[in-house]
């Protein structure tokens, strides 16, 4: 079996990194990463802030720091790494050797062997429609932070940021940065979704952030001109007379992310629907391992998280499968594991974590029950 | 501006803290020790899961613990306010505040824009919701590659906005 790969991991995001370097750390030679980008490390190369958690997931580092690091890791530890390649299909496999269809920008469609494979696709934006939500000038605040800080391009000088989660605080932080006057955070709730500190820098820097607020539409002839918002009561209904004007060329949606199913589900896993972590994700077992053996999943396509967590499952998974491959004996993998759950399990816990360790172990349980009958 | 804003507080509301949450905070010392010279102010209300202020401080002067989602806790005798805890903070939450001239509060605090203010340069000194209150002069601009592209900007206001002002504005 000479061109089967020992694991193909797919994705190459803080997770499918931390994976394939946790593989490769144990003596796999034949490692690869499919990645449909110009570039690996996923979301991290947009990510210009200082990172949280602790010095095990890089924490006080800038995100896209951390990519180059995990990505320098990965290839000096002699891991493959094929860009601008999708994944297009997950085929009828066995246990031993999966097959892997991709196309490939250089050498078009084919097929690719391996006999462990690591799903670690991510997640994406969801959006909201209203009233002129087609326009040009109303994007993902993900795709604003990609012009921004990847293409260098400002996609508004005046924006308005629909979401007021970490991603809706952090990016407008970062418009702010890049030049860009932000006339104000819309939240439908009655409070932040995002962390206090995350909303205080972005307050004391003169952004109002407008709370019980929908967005009503977006005005324009060709692109976006206005935007109206507009109060809403307890049941969610808008107050008429409540509506606030603003003069913008940009409205980003920061609405909560989604995670990308769709090879788990064409792989045949199981999946379950967790609000708290985006929506529908695959049964997983400790090791996360899915209810198809050998095929595993790590980070945000298990459930929306944080990098911190996305790299610690990367890792659980990555010593799963050296585990499996017979590369590392299983009382030293349970070790190892067991001290990664004790750093997940510190990671989600607090107001803000509570809700997706309970989801988690959910996930965990749900995919005994399955797996014993 | 909004009126939304002026109407609440709270940290689990909007971010800013209420007078009591604000004393209450296990990362905020004393007025009686910002008297004494200058002295880091974590102003981290949230357990959110982050320890990175306390591989930070030299001194061993802040505490995070298990969980890793605990509130640092200053010990407020062992911090020397030496503001190296201030650029490693990503919430850009931790502050290094000085009530030890009279009649002057000198407020350190993380600048990550440009242009970077010079010593000497007077800038607008804007509370926590961004409202100019006062003027400020910049005493020191402190940079190492360390800080990772995050200045330590010391303002010198006068002494009643020490617990407002916690932004700047440079003019230019």
């Amino acid at each position: 079996m000479k061109d089967v790969y020992d694991v193909a991991i797919i994705g190459s995001g803080p997770a499918g990194l931390a994976a394939a370097i946790e593989v490769a750390k144990h003596g796999c030679k034949k490692a690869v990463i499919l990645d449909e980008n110009f570039r690996p490390g996923g979301q991290l190369f947009k990510q210009i802030h200082k990172f949280f958690g602790s010095k095990e997931q890089y924490a006080g580092i800038r995100g896209f720091v951390i990519g180059e690091t995990l990505m320098n890791e990965a290839k000096d530890l002699g891991v493959e790494i094929l860009l601008r390649t999708s994944v297009i299909g997950l085929f009828n496999s066995n246990y031993d050797v999966k097959t892997i269809g991709i196309y490939s920008h250089d050498k078009g469609v084919r097929e690719i062997k391996a006999k462990r494979i690591i799903i670690a696709t991510g997640a994406r934006e969801n959006v909201i429609a209203f009233p002129g939500w087609t326009l040009p000038g109303v994007m993902g605040a993900g795709a604003a932070q990609t012009l921004m800080n990847i293409y260098r391009v400002l996609p508004g000088e005046r924006v308005l940021m629909i979401g007021s989660g970490n991603v809706g605080l952090i990016v407008t932080y970062q418009l702010l940065q890049a030049g860009a006057k932000v006339v104000g955070i819309v939240e439908a709730m009655p409070k932040v979704g995002g962390w206090g500190v995350h909303a205080a820098k972005i307050l004391r820097m003169g952004v109002p952030i407008f709370l019980s607020h929908t967005i009503k539409e977006a005005i324009g002839k060709e692109y976006v001109e206005k935007a109206v918002i507009w109060e809403i009561d307890r049941n969610w209904k808008p107050i008429k007379g409540t509506e606030k004007v603003f003069e913008v060329d940009l409205i980003c949606l920061a609405v909560g992310m989604i995670p990308n199913i769709e090879l788990t589900r064409m792989a045949g896993c199981e999946h379950i629907y967790i609000k708290a972590l985006g929506g529908w994700v695959p049964l997983h077992n400790m090791g996360m391992e899915t209810t198809v053996k050998g095929v595993y999943v790590a980070g945000d396509v298990a459930g929306v998280e944080e990098n911190s967590v996305a790299i610690e499952e990367g890792r659980l998974a990555g010593i799963s499968c050296a585990e499996a491959l017979g590369l590392i004996d299983s009382k030293e993998a349970v070790e190892y594991k067991e001290t990664i759950w004790k750093r997940l399990d510190e990671l989600r816990s607090g107001p803000f974590g509570e809700h997706r360790k309970k989801a988690k172990y959910l996930i965990l349980q749900e995919y005994e029950k399955r797996m014993k009958t | 501006m909004s009126e939304t804003n002026k109407r609440v507080l709270g940290v689990n509301i909007i971010g800013i803290p209420t007078e009591e949450e604000y004393w209450n905070c296990p990362g905020v010392p004393s007025e009686k020790r910002m008297l004494k010279g200058p002295v880091a102010v974590i102003e981290c209300f949230q357990e959110i899961p982050c320890n990175v202020c306390e591989d930070a401080c030299p001194f061993g002067a802040i505490k995070v613990g298990h969980p890793i989602t605990n509130l640092p806790v200053l010990d407020e005798d062992k911090c020397k306010g030496c503001k190296l805890c201030i650029p490693i903070c990503p919430g850009l939450a931790i502050f290094v505040v000085d009530l030890s001239r009279e009649g002057e509060a000198r407020i350190s605090l993380p600048y990550e824009f440009l242009p970077v203010p010079s010593v000497g340069e007077e800038v607008d000194a804007l509370d926590r919701w961004g409202r100019v209150v006062a003027k400020a002069k910049v005493v020191q601009v402190l940079y190492s590659e360390k800080f990772d592209k995050t200045y330590i900007i010391t303002i010198s206001v006068p002494k009643k906005y020490a617990f407002f002002v916690r932004s700047i504005k440079v003019r230019r």
